[in-house]
């Protein structure tokens, strides 16, 4: 009986594990805490539809309700070796396992905004990230730092992404619409709070995103102020004073805000760096590197090695799941050689 | 020549098919770094000659990456050097050595 493993219960691995269940195969899923999905868990609605969180999250989990799938929660895979036939992969506790299959599907954590000094994130407490905002909307507790209803609320791009200074060059993708998505649900539950967002270039990629931003702008009345935010300070009320260039006007710009939101980018998970430098697959930025993203995207150059989701690059949910679908084919198809 | 604010007006288009871009090339070979510039804001931001004079270091190095030499010089005396512009930069432009070497280019001639 063919076996195929699968390091990571996020929307990717768990997509994988559903599509090749239905087709028959024995999978184990390895997470390394105790439950599935942790990253959706904290999200509250998704872009562009603003479709529940917790919605997709259910519909995942009950993908997971089949019995050729094996989740194997609280067991970090730290180290996979190839043993000529098929792989061995190894837990943080000793313990091991072999498979013919292994699909790497260790995820992202977000860049820490401490390591942007200057943006005061970790020193003011008015300074939050895009990951706490999302919190705050998730419980409909949006309050400044003396727990009062905020007035105003300014978002700042790329922290962490397209940055020299962090060792980022990428952009992180996603961080464009969140933060126009994020900046609307905030309107709809305060509607007189005035919301800024400092941006360089704003990417709608995506189907419906830039129908998002024109809601914004028309019906949310939200301000796009071209600039990067140099510098945060708080003041003696324990708001953020901002420091930026409005670079359409070129003139500097100040701003009094009760809340700055650091829109953090993706970065590699450090099982993603682990895994990937231990099987010689590190690309850029500690991301796995596959063989060409073109048409050859689940495949390592590894034999039975695959990648998925957003331990490749950045990437958002629908990316995500679509792609472990080509993965789980990309697997099938490798099962049949053998 | 002394600036008195009024002036016969010259023609405000930026006429590219016109402007010699010598002194940029040389300015980026001299500071390779400067092509990565995305125009964010935060050298002009932080900077502490803006705060009591009209300064503004993107305005100027844009001027310059556009062939817009002139009165730059003057502009340029502005910056006292702090280089709180390149401690900033979020793309890791030498601003520093930028300030310098456009001082520098400006003194000499067009060729």
């Amino acid at each position: 009986m063919k076996k195929v493993s699968i390091i990571g219960a996020g929307p990717a691995g768990i997509e994988a594990a559903s599509v090749l269940a239905k087709h028959g195969i024995s999978v184990m899923l390895f997470e390394k805490s105790s439950s599935p999905l942790n990253n959706i868990m904290d999200k509250a609605y998704l872009f562009p539809n603003f479709q529940s969180a917790m919605e997709i999250a259910d519909d995942l989990s009950g993908r997971l309700l089949n019995d050729k799938i094996t989740l194997v929660p609280d067991t970090e895979i730290v180290d996979v070796k190839w043993q000529g036939t098929d792989w061995k992969l190894f837990d943080a506790k000793g313990q091991t396992y072999v498979s013919d299959v292994v699909l790497i599907a260790t995820g992202y954590q977000v860049f820490d905004a401490k390591r942007k000094e200057e943006l005061g994130y970790g020193i003011y407490k008015g300074v939050i990230t895009s990951l706490e905002m999302e919190k705050m909307i998730k419980y409909n507790q949006i309050l400044n730092v003396s727990g009062d209803i905020p007035k105003r609320i300014a978002f700042l791009q790329c922290v962490g992404s397209r940055d020299e200074k962090s060792g980022n060059h990428y952009c992180s993708k996603v961080c464009c619409v969140t933060a126009v998505k994020q900046a609307i649900e905030i309107k709809k539950m305060i509607p007189t709070v005035d919301i800024s967002i400092f941006y360089m270039d704003l990417r709608m990629w995506g189907q419906g995103f830039e129908e998002m931003y024109r809601k914004a702008q028309e019906e949310y009345g939200i301000n796009f102020v071209r600039g990067r935010i140099s510098e945060a300070a708080a003041t003696f009320d324990s708001r953020v004073q901002l420091k930026s260039e409005d670079t359409l006007m070129g003139v500097p710009l100040k701003m009094t805000a009760d809340l700055l939101v650091l829109m953090v980018g993706m970065e590699p998970s450090a099982g993603t760096r682990n895994i990937a430098s231990r099987c010689e697959i590190c690309g850029d930025y500690g991301f796995v590197k596959t063989i060409s993203p073109h048409l050859y995207d689940s495949e390592t150059g590894k034999p039975g090695l695959f990648a998925a989701g957003t331990c490749k690059r950045p990437n958002c949910i629908e990316d995500t799941v679509n792609d472990a679908r080509s993965a789980a084919y990309a697997i099938m198809e490798y099962l049949n050689t053998l | 020549m002394p600036d008195f604010g009024f002036s016969i007006k010259t023609a405000r288009t930026e006429n590219l098919d016109k402007v010699s871009l010598e002194k940029y090339r040389e300015l980026l070979r001299k500071v390779p770094s400067f092509k990565r510039c995305f125009q964010c804001g935060c050298c002009s931001a932080t900077c502490s000659a803006q705060q009591y004079t009209n300064f503004n270091i993107r305005k100027v190095h844009t001027s310059f990456r556009r062939g817009e030499y002139n009165l730059l010089s003057e502009e340029l005396k502005k910056c006292m050097l702090c280089g709180k512009c390149t401690l900033l930069c979020p793309r890791g432009v030498n601003l520093r050595s930028l300030i310098m070497n456009m001082r520098q280019l400006l003194e000499e001639p067009v060729k």
